[in-house]
Parts: structure tokens; sequence; C-alpha cells
């Protein structure tokens, strides 16, 4: 056994080389500049928005649906929000259930397989799509021929969430332990059956969180609806026909020379802000409430 | 049928057993019988393939990409690797217990419940929780907070919930991978005393780490060793009998050095 210096023991800091705890130090307050660099644009845009989009923030532009012409400043954007609601309902029903049952094939069943590689590249491509591909895509496939709609703004988005979704869901269902599906397969049930009644149920949370946000990613698009939902003055619930949503009304009355109108943009954002907050906040309750 | 004929009588009849991961082969040789109603335990060191020789029995290494399976492995004189065999008839009637308590994120009544349920067992199920619950020994303490997750358990609570829930689709064989590793002393012990309870109605394969746990709770002992083959390890089957000769006068040197802790 080696008999123990003085220096051993010197448990203080001073024992630690100079540089080691020069370099900890400035590593830790880099990362807090870093931090602060991501954080203060974020409150920046949140104040801006807030401060600009709460002069016309009342009941009348809430519920009116027609916007104003132009100068004037009757009129709401009632209907706006009503037709986000359609495009990205829309978008949910084509995207959620391909995109999961992808993901469950991925995670599940053909782990592993050429297929699966397959599909996790052209997920990756996918991502990388710009959004205004996603809309000329659904402008080629569901307006030519048909005229602007809510459902051909819901097929671009769709799109769009599609990688997102398949990708969220993918690591909800990765992160369910080996453990449970091996569990469930000893006691004698089917894959299908494990997959039904312990791997998604299990997995449910992230995936719902995972589907919130890419509903609320692509709620603030408005590059993909320019030529697919298009934008309507008045209120329709068609959906196969041209409606106004949150972002493309922003677009248009942010770059109009008339203070009404871009009052309107503001509070247009603002509201956008809002809904993409309360889903993100509904997945966290979500996820909250059905952890056992 | 005479009494003693009933004792000798073979659930499993193991001839050739070899077991491959991909090309690689992991287990050779095993030729073994495991005795009905009895505890039969595997012991050996890490590596050595006595887990991969359990995971055959109820075919879970179908799971594994690339396990292939060699020699004749016979389930009451049925041949399990069969083409007309369906792993997933196998595993109802062959339960499992693992290492790690794994009991579903459902209450613990869902958790018992799961098996009769996906199987369409037309059964009461109040009933089967119960009796199940009560032969894994944990109704007692659970009896009150059925509707609470099965994961709000204690280790050693959650390991005695994977066995009833084993139980519960009626089962004649369970085959336990180190169900205590994971577990303190106390809880071991109460696992040991339910795992004698229940070789009454049930034939109980173990592996297991630990030597006196082997020695205190089997009545078959199978000792496994690794042996280097080039640059991978292969386990083999070195000594198979009743656990009192392996532990007290094992015939060959290996299982004598193992057992008495002088080895490697």
């Amino acid at each position: 056994m080696t008999t123990l210096q003085e220096t051993d023991l010197d448990l203080s800091s001073a024992s630690i080389s100079p540089l080691r705890n020069y370099t900890g130090k400035v590593l830790t307050v880099l990362s807090g500049v870093f931090v602060a660099i991501i954080v203060i644009p974020l409150a920046i845009v949140l104040w801006d928005v807030a401060k600009e989009g709460v002069h016309r923030l009342n009941w009348q532009t809430l519920t009116q649906t027609r916007f104003p012409p132009p100068g004037l400043s009757e009129g709401g954007f009632g209907h706006a929000i009503v037709g986000t609601l359609m495009v990205l309902a829309t978008a949910a029903t084509l995207s959620f259930p391909f995109g999961v049952l992808a993901a469950v094939y991925l995670s599940e069943f053909g782990r592993g397989s050429k297929l699966a590689y397959f599909v996790k590249f052209s997920c990756n491509v996918l991502t990388g799509v710009p959004a205004i591909i996603c809309g000329l895509f659904a402008y080629a496939v569901a307006v030519q021929g048909r005229g602007f709609s809510a459902f051909s703004g819901g097929v671009a988005l769709a799109v769009l969430m599609l990688p997102i979704v398949i990708r969220s869901t993918e690591e909800a269902l990765l992160l369910v332990p080996q453990d449970l599906r091996l569990a469930s397969i000893g006691i004698g049930s089917t894959r299908f059956q494990t997959t039904m009644r312990i791997v998604l149920p299990t997995a449910a949370p992230g995936i719902v969180t995972g589907l919130i946000l890419a509903l609320a990613r692509s709620a603030g698009e408005a590059a993909p609806l320019l030529f697919t939902a298009f934008n309507n003055n008045f209120w329709s619930t068609n959906l196969f026909g041209p409606v106004a949503t949150l972002p493309v009304m922003t677009y248009f009355f942010a770059i109009i020379p008339y203070r009404p109108q871009q009052e309107l943009a503001w509070a247009g954002a603002l509201v956008l802000l809002a809904i993409v907050l309360i889903a993100s906040l509904i997945s966290r309750f979500v996820v909250y409430k059905t952890k056992l | 049928m005479t009494v003693t004929q009933q004792k000798l009588a073979n659930v499993f009849d193991v001839k050739d057993l070899n077991v491959y991961y991909g090309s690689a082969l992991a287990v050779k040789n095993v030729t073994m019988a495991i005795p009905e109603r009895q505890i039969t335990a595997f012991i050996g060191p890490s590596g050595c393939g006595k887990s991969t020789v359990l995971r055959c029995f109820n075919r879970t290494n179908d799971l594994i990409p690339g396990a292939r399976v060699e020699g004749k492995l016979t389930y009451h004189g049925k041949d399990l690797y069969a083409p007309n065999v369906d792993p997933v008839s196998v595993r109802r009637r062959i339960g499992m217990v693992f290492q790690k308590p794994n009991p579903f994120p459902k209450t613990i009544y869902d958790n018992v419940a799961y098996g009769p349920r996906v199987l369409g067992m037309k059964v009461n199920l109040d009933e089967v929780v119960e009796t199940c619950l009560k032969k894994a020994a944990l109704w007692d303490e659970v009896k009150d907070k059925l509707r609470d997750s099965g994961q709000s358990l204690s280790g050693g609570q959650q390991q005695r919930l994977c066995i009833a829930r084993a139980l519960a689709v009626k089962p004649d064989v369970i085959l336990m991978d180190e169900p205590c590793s994971a577990l303190d002393p106390i809880s071991t012990r109460r696992i040991e005393e339910l795992m004698k309870e229940l070789k009454r109605d049930y034939t109980i394969v173990i592996v297991t780490h630990n030597m006196q746990q082997a020695s205190r709770v089997s009545d078959m002992t199978a000792f496994f060793s690794v042996e280097l083959q080039g640059s991978h390890r292969v386990g083999e089957l070195m000594e198979y009998d009743r656990t009192e000769v392996i532990f007290n006068s094992p015939v060959k040197e290996a299982t004598r050095d193992y057992v008495e802790g002088r080895f490697g």
C-alpha cells in the first residue's frame, strides 16, 4: 500500500488544476450566454406580437366574418379562424392515420427491413422539402381543374406534417421498453395484440404530443396555402371552396398600406400564436392526465 | 398409471440441442429432461447460455433476429419446433417471468386480467384475478388497491404481480429468468417460498446466478459452462442431476469447482 501524502488529502478546489477550474467556469458562462441568445429573440417576438396584436383583439374582430374593405376598420377574421381549423382538420385526418400506421410499421413490424429503411429515407427527404413545394404538389394534385379549396390546403399541410408525424410517433414507440413487449408475448398474445393493447397505449402520451406539435407546426404555414386554400373575404364552410386562413390573411394584410388591415394582421398573428400555445398546453395536459 | 410413473413424467425432453445466433454457435449439445412439477435450476457463469436454453422452451428466441435452433425439443412428447407449431400457443402454455419486473403500465387488476382478455378466455375475470393474486401471495397486500397502477408497487411486489399475470392464462410450466436478481433478500425469500408453493401445480424452470438459491429451491440442477472456440464463447451443458448430487458429489471437476466457488 502506498503512503498518503498531505497533497493527496487536499479535497479543496485548489487541488484541481487551475486550467480545469477555469475551463469549467468559462463553459458554464458560455452555455448561459447561448441560452440567452435563444430565449431573448423568442421573448421579443412574443412581446412584439402581443403588443401590436392586442389593439384589435376584441370580440368584434374574433366574431365578425368578413374582412374589411381596404382602409376601413370594420369587420373581423372569425371566418379565417374557422378556415384555419377546417384546413388543419383536413390535414390531421389525412396525415395522422398514415403517419401513425407507418410509424407502427417502422417500429413494430419492419424493424431492420429494407422497406423500413426506404420509408425512413423517404421520410428524411420529405422533412427537407420546402413548404412551398408541398403547396405546389397539392396545387398539382388537388387544385388544378378543381379550383382553390380548403381541402387542397389540407392536402398541402398533410404532406408537410407527414414526416414529423412519422418520426415523432416512431420515437414515442421506440421509448416503450422491450420488456413490455416480451411480457405480453410471453403470455401468449400475438404481435398485433401486443401492439394494440400494450405498445400503443403505453406510447399514447408521446404520440399525442407529437401529433399536436406537428399540427402546431403546420398551423403557422402560409406558403403552402397561398395557392391551395387561397383566401376568402367572406364566411365559407365549403370544404371544396377557397377559405380564409390566419397565416394567409396575416401575409396579405401585413403588406398593404392601410393601418386597420395591418392591425388586423397583428391580431391574426397573435391569435395564431395563441392557438399553437393552447395546442401545446393541451398536449402537455393529455400527457399529464394519462400518466398512470 | 401408477403414482411413481406420474412422478417421473417429463415435461420437456431436450436432445442434442444447438442454438445459433446468426452463424455463431451459442450453446451446443444440450440433452436433458425436465421433470413435471419439480423446480429445475440452471446455473453457470455469464454467457454460458442458460437463458438462451430457457428461452427455447417457450420460443421467445424466435423474436431475436437470426436465432436458430437445431436438435429436438419436445413438450409432453410434442416437437416444439415442428412446422405446424404456433409459437403464440406455445407461450400460452409455457409462461415466463423475466429478470426485471415488467408490469404493464395498467392497473393491478388489468395486469392480471390481460392474459385472459387477449386470449378470449371465457372466465369470471374477478375470480381469476383474485385466485392468481392469492397464488402469487400478493392478494393481501393489494386487495384494496386493485385499481392502482401495477408500476406503483415495490420491486418484489411487481415481480409477484408478474407471476400472477403469468398464472392467469393457466399455463403448466413457468420459466423464470433470474427472477430475483433485481430484488432485495426479503423479496427474494418471498419469491422462493412462492416457487415452492407453486410447484404443486406447475413445473418451474429457473435461471439463477445465485447458487444458494439453486440449492435452496430446486430439485434438479443443470450446470452450464462456457468454453472458448476461437474468439467466441460457446455454452455447454456440463452436468445435470438432482440438486443434492450437483452440490455435494458432482461427477465433473468443473462442476465441483463452480459450486465450491473455485473458478476463473
